[in-house]
Formats: structure tokens, sequence, C-alpha cells
């Protein structure tokens, strides 16, 4: 990584010194970073009516200019065209992140907020998505677009908490056998901070997140294992038993490995338990989690094992044998998950 | 060995393979006819007498679309194996069952894909909610963000370390020497690129405590290997790699990558299962090995590999790694291709092939007096083994 034109790091308002070396130390290498071009992400499909159709459909469109292709043929376009506000959208990955148009780049254009999360910066909230357009584009054209990383600004002091605005420009051409023609730009400023109040848990609603919510994966539950899903709603962690021979088994299943009886109940289970084994998640950073993620094997007092995510837990607690205990969180307003927290043994 | 032992019946005749890359160019369905027509010539079977295939249940390539584009016209037996690289060895197994029974004379394994360039791998993967078993099953992590294979692997990791003092830097001891092997190996991904345990010590966490450089890359790439009788292999081209023990494993409290409710989670008693069946058909025993390909998707369970095969004692593997054992010169190189850390993430097919080399005398790592090869899938799932050696 080249440094070649970094103005030294400007020193930080923090009050921390460890804080303050750390800036000085990364800074130079994010601002190394400006002006990086990254290579081409390719549309998966050329332009076309039917994707167009179903946009205008979502959004509530019915612009005849997208729409009808007789009344398209009578205007200045001579057909159908997209609307300029779907630019963004011909060259998404789709359902599966990160799975891109075949040919597109492995860069990464995010690699700054990498930089910036490894440093304690690690939220993030999108500030700006700004489309311009040069021109309509028409039903068979291929695009694709590049990225620069065109600003990173000074260290600022928000509501939210403290960090940088980092700026991606994203230029948008249509490929032609003469060469290839801009059609717009898509300007995208994040803000990457470290949070005023870290780690409030279920958001109360203060200030809606401008990015869009990813929700947590919900479970497969099956008549197998309703029964502890349900006991997590009601507070209760709930441990399935054989009633024929009193075996404890986690994870739930219709038949006792022991005894092979089908007769089952629960029993509640006092939630304390100790770290068998832990793991703490660093990448790929998958929304809507927060990295670092610990997920510990949670051995309870009654003999089962389960895992779960681990809360409250300082980096020295991190270790196996650490007393926990469990306590239920609401995400998404639907999903009730026991987690579990580091308690005096 | 009894007289209806597979042990020794069949034969690897013939290898094939692509380069491995991290963008093919080229389709899946390309990459396998290539890997299987160089498989064929190399074992000099003319395509029309294929008579069954193995592959993976991974595969998106079908049986069917490579005996048709091949030309057979009698195929008598195909399988496919589940648990991805835990199957790296079964269609070698399948194969040589098929042919030690007679139902097919000449079978074709194959292995391919763009893992890399058209879908990720390793990307987590979202079950849905329905009552099926996979979603059922791995809703007890999903929802936790407990969904990658590095961070399954890095939960009994956590414990083994714990147990019996392995430390990370015995898991870098691991990546250093594949990757030495790596460098020297042309059809490497990491050819010439040789790793210091501080660059392994100093590469990001992926998953604690589980660094970059104790995780394989995903890859685009084909291999493919014919199988046929020891008695007709004697007639061909090459050198014949007879089968001498093959195996799948289950152990109890299996499950797939999540096997966290066993009473013990430091060993891999699946491989034990393997290791048994292997050393009872072959006759052979650790001690007759001269080297081996230890499945290394992840590095931490390379060691209880080592343990479960009885190279050296239960928590002693570090021990075995420390010295050097496992590396360039030490009493069993294992890896010389590289690994999947080193040379290709081709779901263990690739380590299978080396395993053939080795026998035949024509790894560009070549071990001296390479007799007997043992050769095992993938961890942390249902798995198998090979034990490979000359006639």
């Amino acid at each position: 990584m080249t440094e070649a034109g970094a103005p030294a790091a400007r020193r930080g308002a923090l009050n921390s010194e460890e804080n303050i070396l750390a800036e000085q130390e990364f800074m130079p290498a994010v601002r190394a970073m400006v002006g990086r071009e990254y290579g081409r992400v390719y549309a998966w499909d050329a332009v076309n009516a039917p994707m167009i159709r179903q946009w205008c459909e979502v959004m509530g469109i019915d612009n005849p200019l997208y729409l009808d292709a007789d009344y398209a043929a009578s205007s200045e376009h001579g057909g159908l065209v997209a609307p300029p506000a779907m630019l963004q959208a011909w060259c998404l990955e789709g359902l599966h992140m990160n799975n891109y148009a075949p040919g597109s780049t492995d860069e990464n254009p995010y690699e700054v907020l990498k930089l910036l999360e490894a440093n304690g910066f690690a939220s993030v909230v999108a500030v700006n998505s700004d489309l311009s357009f040069d021109r309509y584009v028409k039903l068979g054209e291929k695009l694709y677009y590049t990225t620069r990383l065109d600003a990173v600004g000074d260290e600022k002091t928000t509501a939210l908490g403290t960090g940088y605005f980092v700026t991606l420009k994203m230029s948008f051409f249509s490929e032609k056998p003469e060469g290839d023609e801009q059609v717009g730009q898509l300007l995208f400023r994040v803000f990457k901070f470290r949070p005023a109040n870290p780690v409030k848990p279920a958001a109360e609603g203060d200030s809606a997140p401008a990015v869009p919510k990813f929700k947590r994966p919900k479970p497969g539950i099956s008549d197998d294992t309703r029964f502890f899903w349900e006991g997590c709603a009601e507070g209760k962690l709930l441990i399935q038993r054989c009633t024929a021979c009193n075996t404890l088994r986690h994870p739930p299943a219709p038949v006792c490995s022991s005894c092979h009886s089908f007769d089952w109940d629960s029993v509640q289970s006092s939630g304390k338990g100790t770290i068998y084994s832990f793991v703490v998640m660093h990448y790929p950073e998958v929304p809507p989690f927060d990295y670092p993620n610990p997920i510990g094997l949670i051995e309870l007092e009654e003999g089962v094992r389960l895992t779960a995510g681990l809360v409250g837990v300082k980096r020295d607690e991190l270790a196996i044998g650490q007393a926990v205990q469990v306590e239920f969180h609401t995400f998404d307003d639907e999903l009730i998950l026991p987690l579990f927290r580091p308690v005096a043994q | 060995m009894t007289s209806n032992s597979i042990s020794g019946r069949a034969a690897i005749v013939g290898l094939g393979a692509t380069e491995f890359s991290k963008n093919s160019g080229r389709t899946e369905l390309r990459l396998a006819m290539e890997a299987t027509l160089g498989a064929l010539a190399d074992a000099g079977i003319d395509p029309s007498e294929v008579e069954g295939f193995s592959s993976y249940t991974m595969d998106n390539v079908p049986e069917y679309e490579v005996a048709r584009l091949l030309g057979c016209k009698n195929v008598k037996f195909f399988s496919q194996i589940p648990h991805g690289g835990g199957g790296a060895c079964a269609p070698l197994m399948h194969a040589a069952m098929a042919v030690a029974t007679g139902v097919a004379k000449v079978v074709v394994v194959y292995r391919a894909m763009n893992e890399r360039s058209w879908y990720r791998f390793g990307k987590p993967h979202d079950f849905g909610g329905a009552p099926i078993f996979d979603a059922v099953n791995y809703g007890w992590y999903m929802p936790h963000g407990f969904h990658t294979p590095a961070a399954w692997v890095g939960m009994f990791a956590q414990r083994y370390m714990h147990t019996y003092g392995a430390t990370s830097e015995d898991f870098g001891r691991v990546a250093v020497a594949v990757r030495d092997f790596a460098a020297t190996n042309p059809a490497a991904f990491f050819y010439g690129k040789p790793i210091t345990l501080e660059e392994h010590q100093a590469s990001r966490w992926i998953c604690e405590p589980l660094h970059l450089l104790d995780c394989c890359q995903e890859s685009d790439g084909a291999v493919a290997m014919v199988i046929t009788s020891a008695e007709r292999a004697r007639d061909l081209k090459q050198k014949p790699v007879i089968i001498k023990g093959a195996s799948q494993g289950i152990a109890e409290g299996q499950q797939s990558m999540t096997s966290f409710y066993r009473q013990d989670i430091t060993g891999l008693p699946e491989m034990g299962v393997v290791a048994r069946e292997l050393y009872a058909q072959s006759g052979l025993g650790p001690q007759d090995l001269q080297t081996a390909v230890i499945y290394d998707h992840f590095t931490p369970f390379v060691l209880p590999q080592l343990e479960e095969f009885g190279f050296c004692k239960r928590g002693e593997a570090k021990d075995f790694i420390r010295d050097g054992l496992h590396a360039r010169s030490g009493s069993l190189p294992i890896n010389t291709h590289g690994g999947q850390l080193g040379e290709a993430y081709i779901h263990g097919m690739n380590g299978v092939a080396e395993g053939v080399r080795q026998v035949r005398g024509t790894s560009v790592n070549q071990v001296a007096g390479a007799q007997n090869v043992l050769v095992t899938a993938g961890t942390g799932v249902p798995t198998s083994g090979l034990i490979l050696g000359a006639a």
C-alpha cells in the first residue's frame, strides 16, 4: 500500500490516548486509498422490458414511455426506455449477496470501510444516494459501472457518533462497439462511525435506519421443535425429555436415541450454564449481524448443550468454563432467541 | 482381507485435470468434459467403454450429460455422494465396488466446479423457515449468525486447543508446511508463494481461532479419474494405482458440521470409523504409509485426523507437527500437492489425484519410496478415505 501524497493524519478529538495513536497509524493508509478506481461490475441482463415492467409495478409508476411500446415508438425516443431511477438496479447482484454477473471485478470498493472498521469505527449509516443521468437508456443496452473512492472527509462528530464521511462515485456505462458511453452516475456516501451510545438493544425507533433493514434468518420449525420456540416466546428455555427413560436431549428430535421411545415432554432449564467452547466471527460481515460476533457452545447445568450468541461479553470473559445465564432477545419484532450473558461464577 | 473384500480388486488407471483458477472462463460442463476426456486418454481407454459414473451430489454436472457427450451406450452404474468434501474419496470407493462386483467394467469419477467465479461456496446460506430437515437443523445456528464452515470448525478447534494445549501456531505450522509444497507445484494457486509462521499469525481473523491463512480458497477447476479392474490395469498405459482400502464414515452423534453435542468434541470419530476399515481391508497400518493427503479445508482438523489414523496418540498431533514430521523431509509428508490450502479447493478430488501421482512416482514433490498413500476426505461431516498403493 503506497503512502505517497498522503497528508499527515489530523489529530482527532478523541481523549483516549489509545484511540489517538490508532488514528495516527491508520489514517495515512485511508487517505492513500482515496482516488482508487475499482473494476467493472456488469449487469446480469441487458436492459429489458420485463424487468422495467416489474420495477414500475412495484414502484407504482405508469408512465407509458416505460410501459407502452406503441406510445414509446411515437415519442422522441422511438421506443421503450428504462426509468432513469432504475439505473443502479441493472447492475445489482440479485438475490444472493456478492453474486455479481460474470466478468465483474473481484475488487471490493468498500475496502476502505473495512479499514475504518478495523480501527474502531464499526457502525455505518448511508447518508446520500444521488443519481444523475446523461441520457435515457433503451432496450437492449448492456450496462456496467466502475467505482471510484472519491473522498474521505475529516473526522466529524454527529448525533450518531464520531467518524468519517466516505464518498464513492459509481459511473455507469453502456457498452458500444464505437466506444462505451457514460449514461449516468451514482454518488453514494456513508458515515462510518463509532457510536455515541453504543449497543442499544432492539432500536426504539428514535432514528430510522437509512439503509435497508435486513432481518435475521428465521429457523425452520417442525412438529419436533415447535415447543422450543414457543418456550422462547414465553421467556422459557425448554429442553426435550424422553418420558420413557428420562434422557434430556438437544437439539430436539422425534425419537429418543437411547431407548427409541417416541414419547416426550419438556422441562424448563434454569438457563444457567458454562461456555463449553466459543468462536468470534469476523468475516464475512453479513447483515444484520454486528461484528465481531461471539458465539458460544453452552453446556447447561442440566447437562445438554446448545449454541447461541453471547451478549455483554468482555474479551477476558470469553473463556471456556465462564459461567453464563440465558436471556431472551426479540429481533425484527418477531424472532425471539435465547442469548447468553456472562455472570459471576 | 476376506475373499469378497474390494481391497486390491480395482485400480485407478487414468487421471485428468484442468488448471485450477479463480475464474476458469468456461462452463462447469466443459471443465468436467476436459478432465474426463483427459483421464480416459491418460488411461488409453476409449470413451465409449465407460459403463459407470460417480460424483458428488453437489456437482452441477449430471452424469447423463457426461455419458451423452462421451458417446456411452451401456451405462449400468451411477451414484452421487453427499456431504461435499466429505465425499471426496467415496466416488472411488463406489467405483471400486462397481468394478469388483462386475456391474461396470470402466467407471469415471469427476468433480467440476466454478465455485469461485459462478457462486461463492463458503457464503452463508439461508435455509428458510420450512419444516424440512435442513431448515430445522440449521435453524439452531443461522438466526445467531453462526453460519459459516470456518465458524463451525472454529468451535471444535477452540475446544481442541483448550483440551490438548494446541495453539494457533500449531495450526499455522500445518499451513506453512503445505504452502511450502504448493510453492514448488506449478499447478498450485500458490506456486512460488510460500508463507512464514509470522505471516500466518499476522493474517486477519476470519473467525477466532481461525486466521485467514488457516482457510482454503474457493476455486474453479475439475479433476477426473478412470477406474477399472486391477487385472486389466496391468495391460494399460500407466502404472496401476491399486485401491487397497476404501470406506465412508458416520459415527455416533454425527451431524453435518455441527456435531457439537457429542460427549467429546476433540476427535473425529467418523474418521476413526474410516481408519479402522481402511486398515482392516488393506492389512496395512500407519507405519506402512509413506505419505498422506490429509483433508485441509481448514487447518485445525488436520490434527485430530493424524490422531484418528494412529500417526500419533490422542492429543499429541501438536507435537508431531512441532517436530515437523508432516513437512517436507518429515517422516510423513502430508499434502505434497499443496493441499486444499495451497493447490486448490476442488473438494478433495485433487487430493486423490495427488495420491495417484505419489504411487505412480510422478508427483512434483515425490516422496521417495512411496508405496502406500492415505487420502482422507472432508472433516466435520460424514466422510470417507482411501489407501492407494502400488500393485
